[in-house]
């Protein structure tokens, strides 16, 4: 696997991961709890929107056969999407969509961070600037988080449930494999598990506070930033997404 | 998103205060929250930033429908930040609401409670993405012209809260232009749907005025009061006149073949919208009430754990505060 | 207990260095959301590099019925403003 070939891999996690995971937060907009939720969460996705473009933007800058990021977000089909399953799963209740959309910027923080002083410079540049809209995110997702579980017993309930399901999918975002192992020689990405015992503190700090426990049992799901095995949730989420540019091939909107 | 104007109250209050309320606002004072008004100007307040309230949340659900469908990253991003910004109207109108003594809360149960109503053009459905630019660029233009309208309305916190919203609101409409003009100019295809989008939508956006002035026996207290300052007619037909060299731009047929240009009165004649039809989707049966209020419901029941779970995660963190002082 | 979250009232200092200014309201359980709540919602055109949030409860404000006792005294002193003055055209801007 060349440099190249491996930092567009790359570049299709980050942008696959903001990508779905932007979408599946987009859906909530005008069904929100409450307005001032509503507005937060659509700030959230438009980030998330705006740092694909970015991240796809490279990615086809780096493959160098002409693709535009649109082209990569509407024209692959699930096999070649590159997020990981946490960022798939779909939104279930409000709560389980904010212990995801934590679980995920805890992660996103930590991996911007070191992006930052990546020998790549479009890669740093990129990170830079979403690194500062994360940092809000965590912010606000760690909050509701503790807010929630310690809110009422309905909500404690909820947001353990949440954190039940979802946390075997954390594990992914840690794993390693051959594209890893070009980006950390070429200098452009970190170690995945570097990445972990600063998430595990994160992690740990919040839900003490949200008085929430971390579910026994070691088993990840993962499949998803390799593609060799995503959930059924993608193909529904790319069937709408997708539709129209699928439909009216060739079309400009 | 919009306002319909709805009747007022009758009054029984001193005359001399009566008469030297409406001395300030014809004086064009602004008539702030903590001031003498009479009962029927507030319950009519109430109710019309209420309904506008209310119309630009229901508004978030017809566009909403189409985030998750909208055809390149740069237009997802452009519908989501538009229908944000509904929320951000609705969120402002309460506010102006609640300065008359009235809360959100109560406010959005009236609402579910079928007691409040919000403007009869987002029961209609969003078919296909020229919809989209056929919202923005129709049904907030409309808007805009009765809301650039409503900036010299008497009661402050409205007219701040106009203000505000106007500013936002002209994004909206050339947001929504730019994305039918490209499908305007597109395939043949996608000039089809620019076309169905306009043939469909063009009588609601009519419709977003009110009946005409003749029917209409309860604006002249609202205009007396200036809460309303421009009567359905003249706000409708400044709407047309606008509206139809747009058309013509983009190279659409007219949706209306009653439009033509009257060259004694300097204004496009039109046809009349079909005004039982706007009654019936006020009375509840237009296409998508039904769901619009089943949406709304859902998610204000939905969401009520997570409120009650943060006010009393709010209330336990000042307690142990309070305990720690 | 009362479900509906406090409303707050939002002051946003703009860019170039003017004071907070007061540019609207919002429901918030407490004044860390209210403070978050008010950059998302106040601030999404790039409005502001400050807020302040104030619960809406603690607000004491003048009385609309005593405005002429209040306010009208202040007219009268005109000589307070600088165009009271002419000031020669041989003496150059002051």
């Amino acid at each position: 696997m060349t440099r190249d070939e491996a930092l567009f891999e790359f570049l299709l996690r980050m942008g696959d991961n903001t990508l779905i995971l932007g979408h599946r937060v987009s859906e909530w907009c005008g069904h929100s709890p409450v307005l001032e939720e509503d507005i937060a969460l659509a700030n959230t996705a438009l980030d998330m929107i705006g740092q694909t473009q970015l991240w796809l933007g490279l990615a086809g800058e780096v493959e160098g056969k002409g693709r535009s990021a649109d082209d990569l977000a509407f024209r692959r089909d699930a096999w070649d999407f590159r997020n990981v399953l946490l960022c798939e799963l779909p939104n279930g209740d409000f709560g389980q969509t904010l212990m995801r959309q934590f679980l995920y910027d805890a992660w996103s923080l930590g991996m911007l961070d070191r992006l930052k002083t990546s020998s790549e410079a479009r890669v740093a540049e990129i990170a830079e600037k979403a690194l500062k809209e994360v940092t809000y995110h965590l912010e606000r997702s760690g909050d509701t988080v503790i807010g929630l579980g310690d809110g009422t017993e309905e909500s404690h309930t909820r947001m353990q449930k949440a954190l039940d399901y979802l946390w075997p999918y954390v594990g992914e975002m840690f794993e390693k494999d051959k594209v890893d192992e070009v980006m950390i020689a070429a200098g452009i990405a970190p170690d995945p598990a570097d990445l972990r015992p600063r998430y595990d503190e994160t992690v740990s700090r919040v839900f003490a506070e949200a008085t929430l426990t971390i579910p026994d049992g070691s088993y990840v799901h993962k499949g998803g930033r390799t593609g060799r095995m995503h959930t059924e949730h993608l193909g529904h989420l790319l069937t709408s997404m997708q539709w129209l540019q699928r439909a009216y091939p060739g079309a400009a909107w | 998103m919009y306002a319909q104007m709805i009747k007022s109250e009758a009054s029984n209050e001193d005359p001399a205060k009566l008469e030297a309320f409406q001395a300030r606002i014809d004086a064009g004072e602004k008539i702030e929250p903590r001031d003498w008004m009479p009962e029927g100007y507030r319950k009519t307040l109430i109710r019309q930033i209420g309904q506008h309230a209310h119309s630009e949340v229901v508004g978030q659900l017809p566009e909403g429908n189409w985030i998750t469908r909208a055809p390149t990253l740069e237009r997802k991003a452009i519908l989501l930040a538009k229908v944000q910004d509904e929320a951000g109207h609705g969120l402002y109108l309460y506010s102006a609401a609640e300065t008359l003594g009235v809360s959100r809360d109560e406010l959005i149960e009236l609402l579910h409670e079928g007691k409040m109503k919000y403007s009869s053009i987002f029961n209609y459905p969003t078919l296909n993405w020229a919809d989209i630019g056929a919202v923005g660029w129709l049904v907030d233009g409309a808007a805009i012209v009765n809301q650039v309208a409503l900036q010299r309305t008497s009661y402050g916190p409205y007219s701040r809260a106009m203000v505000r919203i106007c500013k936002e609101e002209s994004f909206h409409a050339r947001q929504g232009y730019d994305a039918i003009r490209a499908m305007a100019f597109g395939t043949p295809a996608q000039k089809r749907q620019a076309q169905d989008a306009l043939d469909r939508l063009w009588f609601p956006a009519l419709m977003m005025f009110g009946p005409s002035d003749a029917e209409s026996v309860h604006s002249e207290q609202s205009m007396a009061w200036k809460i309303k300052v421009k009567s359905n007619d003249e706000l409708r037909q400044q709407f047309v006149d606008q509206t139809i060299p747009q058309i013509e731009y983009l190279g659409l047929d007219l949706p209306d073949p009653g439009i033509t240009w009257n060259e004694d009165r300097g204004h496009y004649d039109f046809s009349e919208p079909d005004w039982s039809e706007f009654f019936n989707v006020i009375k509840g049966n237009g296409p998508c009430n039904v769901d619009r209020m089943a949406d709304r419901k859902a998610a204000w029941d939905d969401g009520a754990w997570v409120r009650d779970g943060l006010l009393a995660h709010a209330r336990k963190k000042q307690a142990a505060n309070l305990a720690a002082e | 207990m009362k479900h509906e979250w406090p409303l707050w009232e939002i002051f946003i200092r703009g860019q170039h260095g003017l004071s907070h200014r007061h540019v609207g309201s919002l429901h918030a359980p407490d004044a860390e959301m209210a403070v978050k709540n008010a950059r998302d919602v106040y601030t999404r055109r790039n409005e502001g590099v400050s807020i302040w949030v104030v619960e809406a409860r603690h607000i004491a404000a003048s009385v609309p019925s005593e405005k002429g006792p209040m306010f009208e005294p202040s007219e009268s002193k005109i000589y307070r403003h600088p165009t009271f003055y002419d000031i020669p055209d041989e003496v150059g801007h002051m």
